[in-house]
């Protein structure tokens, strides 16, 4: 009588059996891998850039249950020892966020043969790294031109964070949607710094905002990961528009954001952890943009009130003609000059 | 006209750009006119910065905020001066110690508090020390010259803006003109006559390095509070190294000092107003030139114009008694 129970047990499970085993199969390699994410400076709750990685990271947590591990860097040196202790130790996939680590990243995978890795943001030509890049200045045109659009005094401005052509490459597009719009329309660009640090400094964020509002413009787009928040800040205060970028920040200052630039950092993220566990990776360049939904530009409650109709069918035509290809932006780090 | 308005702007962001730098140098001042290095300013700004920032937004107010601010730099002067007066220790080692400690300390007790990576939550408008217009300026703001210079130029900053500059004649007023002062400035040249002279040299230096402690909570929250609306790890960005050299520009005086803090100031404000303007014969000047500017400008002035800088006889020794 004791044993019935037993063999009932076992009778119920040699039948589920097979179904477990032909299911854990592709969930073998779900124990493991063990992802781990590398965010740049700035730190992982910049409202931002690094934020999108880690929300991409956190939820393949919730959808897998399985955890990775994270560094934030604190200064660009660090890049290279963070990313080769995560290889070291077994971690696969190794998702590096940021162009300052793409020539650490260029020295480490090498080592690292059999170790998956992917890059956020800029192209490092290794067999085993996945570049993930996206067309920025796709959603700084459409920004741009709802932000001329928006504009009273005919002058916007854009406070881009470290001058680099990726960050100049989203204030050209930004300038060409304004100039689409409004032809005469007044683009100011300024940047905070040429370091590392000129993603972190609020302050000086803010100080430029000023700037640029002293300069007339009551539309500005802060293109400066954690800096932005003094940019938005500032543009709040002074009771103008903001145009948050990386994530969706409308809901920072709710009716003084005109619009965010959306870019998915997070799905770039998730794609590159998922497709590690479905063992489907595949190392090379990533592009994308509007088509792709790797970018867009946010229209949430906070800023519902803010956008005309006129606009909103201006950006969605706009968003339409760059997909189909009908508008073609000109991409300033093809040859490093932004049109007119 | 709009080459004036665009001084004025100019100025009005000096003014902006100075403050935490004025009172992070009066700060400095006390302590060294003591004989106390004060290399600390770095760190215990971003201590008051982050103390402002945590607690106006628990408390909703800025003024909480800012005690909390003073508090949090009196209790690190005193470690300082409990390292460096009591113990004797090495002024410039504890300052660095106090650096480091808090740029990681901050970062810390953020992440515990608000998990939101060391940075404190934006701050809403009523905890905010927010601009104050005077009395008079929307009457006079369509006056030629004069209108935007009381309007743009002189009203519409914080509490903490006037705060500083009426700290200057304050510290100024302090240092030469009482009893206080007096004692303060000759524990720093001489120590030993002080102590002949029946006065605690150890209690005088704590006072100094106390008053040092006020003065700097204030830059720091000004940092926090007033110009931005949340504490962000290191967010200080070396304003008090900066605003040490400030002091020994302006050779340990309040005055000199105050206008050493404002060329700095105009320097950065400058700076940012320069970037992408085009220059006749150069062309667009170049973000890395416009951000190296106020380093060559002191440099040069450092070289050339500002003569010997004495600083006080007995800065940087504790005082023994007896050997």
């Amino acid at each position: 009588m004791q044993r019935k129970p037993l063999l009932g047990a076992i009778a119920v499970l040699s039948a589920f059996l097979p179904g477990i085993i032909a299911t854990s199969s592709p969930s073998f390699a779900d124990e493991t891998i063990k992802p781990a994410v590398v965010y740049s400076t700035g730190g992982k709750f910049d409202g931002a850039f690094n934020q999108s990685a880690f929300t991409g990271a956190e939820k393949f947590k919730t959808d897998t249950g399985i955890d990775y591990r994270e560094f934030e860097l604190r200064n660009d040196t660090q890049s290279q020892q963070a990313i080769r202790t995560f290889a070291r130790d077994g971690h696969d996939p190794v998702v590096v966020i940021g162009f300052q680590q793409a020539s650490a990243l260029a020295e480490v995978a090498p080592e690292f043969p059999e170790t998956r890795f992917a890059i956020v943001d800029m192209v490092v030509d290794q067999p085993n790294v996945q570049s993930v890049v996206f067309r920025e200045h796709e959603g700084s045109f459409i920004v741009g031109m709802l932000a001329a659009m928006a504009s009273n005094s005919n002058t916007i401005g854009a406070v881009g964070g470290m001058d680099i052509p990726l960050i100049r490459r989203m204030t050209c597009g930004y300038q060409l949607g304004a100039h689409y719009a409004k032809p005469d329309a007044n683009v100011l660009v300024n940047f905070v710094g040429t370091t590392g640090a000129a993603w972190n400094d609020p302050i000086r964020g803010g100080e430029l905002t000023k700037t640029q509002i002293g300069k007339g413009a009551d539309v500005v787009l802060q293109l400066a990961g954690g800096t932005g928040i003094g940019v938005l800040q500032a543009a709040s205060d002074a009771k103008i528009l903001g145009i948050g970028s990386d994530a969706n920040q409308n809901g920072l200052h709710p009716g003084q954001v005109l619009t965010s630039m959306v870019k998915h950092v997070d799905v770039a993220v998730y794609e590159a952890f998922k497709a590690a566990r479905d063992g489907n990776w595949q190392p090379g360049i990533k592009s994308l943009g509007l088509a792709e939904g790797g970018i867009d530009w946010a229209l949430d409650e906070n800023n519902r009130d803010l956008m005309t109709d006129d606009m909103e069918v201006a950006a969605k035509k706009a968003k339409a003609d760059i997909i189909s290809g009908k508008i073609t932006i000109h991409d300033y780090m093809i040859d490093n000059t932004c049109p007119n | 006209m709009e080459n004036f308005e665009l001084v004025i702007l100019l100025l009005d962001a000096t003014l902006r750009t100075s403050t935490p730098l004025i009172l992070a140098a009066l700060a400095g001042m006390f302590s060294e006119r003591s004989g106390t290095i004060n290399l600390a300013l770095e760190g215990m700004m971003l201590g008051g910065a982050f103390a402002a920032a945590a607690v106006a937004y628990y408390a909703g107010s800025p003024w909480v905020g800012l005690l909390a601010a003073i508090a949090a730099t009196i209790a690190l002067s005193l470690l300082h001066g409990f390292a460096c007066i009591t113990h004797k220790g090495n002024q410039v080692v504890s300052g660095m110690a106090i650096n480091i400690l808090m740029s990681g300390f901050t970062a810390l007790v953020g992440i515990a508090l608000f998990a939101q990576g060391g940075k404190t939550p934006a701050l809403d408008k009523a905890s905010r020390f927010q601009p104050i217009t005077l009395p008079g300026a929307e009457a006079v703001r369509d006056v030629p010259i004069l209108g935007p210079i009381y309007f743009e130029l002189l009203s519409g900053h914080n509490i903490l803006v006037y705060i500083a500059f009426f700290a200057v004649p304050a510290a100024w007023w302090v240092m030469y003109r009482t009893r206080f002062g007096l004692r303060l400035r000759a524990v720093g040249e001489n120590p030993g006559a002080v102590d002949t002279a029946g006065i605690s040299v150890v209690l005088m230096r704590y006072r100094a390095v106390v008053c040092s402690g006020v003065l700097v909570g204030m830059s720091g929250a000004y940092l926090s509070t007033a110009q931005g609306a949340s504490f962000l790890q290191d967010m200080t960005a070396g304003k008090g190294y900066i605003a040490l050299a400030a002091m020994v520009f302006g050779k340990w005086r309040p005055f000199p000092a105050l206008f050493a803090c404002l060329l700095f100031g105009f320097l950065d404000a400058a700076a940012t107003r320069l970037q992408g303007v085009i220059l006749p014969g150069i062309g667009e000047v170049p973000v890395q030139l416009v951000q190296a500017l106020p380093y060559v400008l002191t440099v040069i002035l450092l070289a050339g114009f500002i003569g010997r800088a004495t600083p006080p006889k007995a800065l940087g020794r504790a005082y023994v008694k007896e050997r």
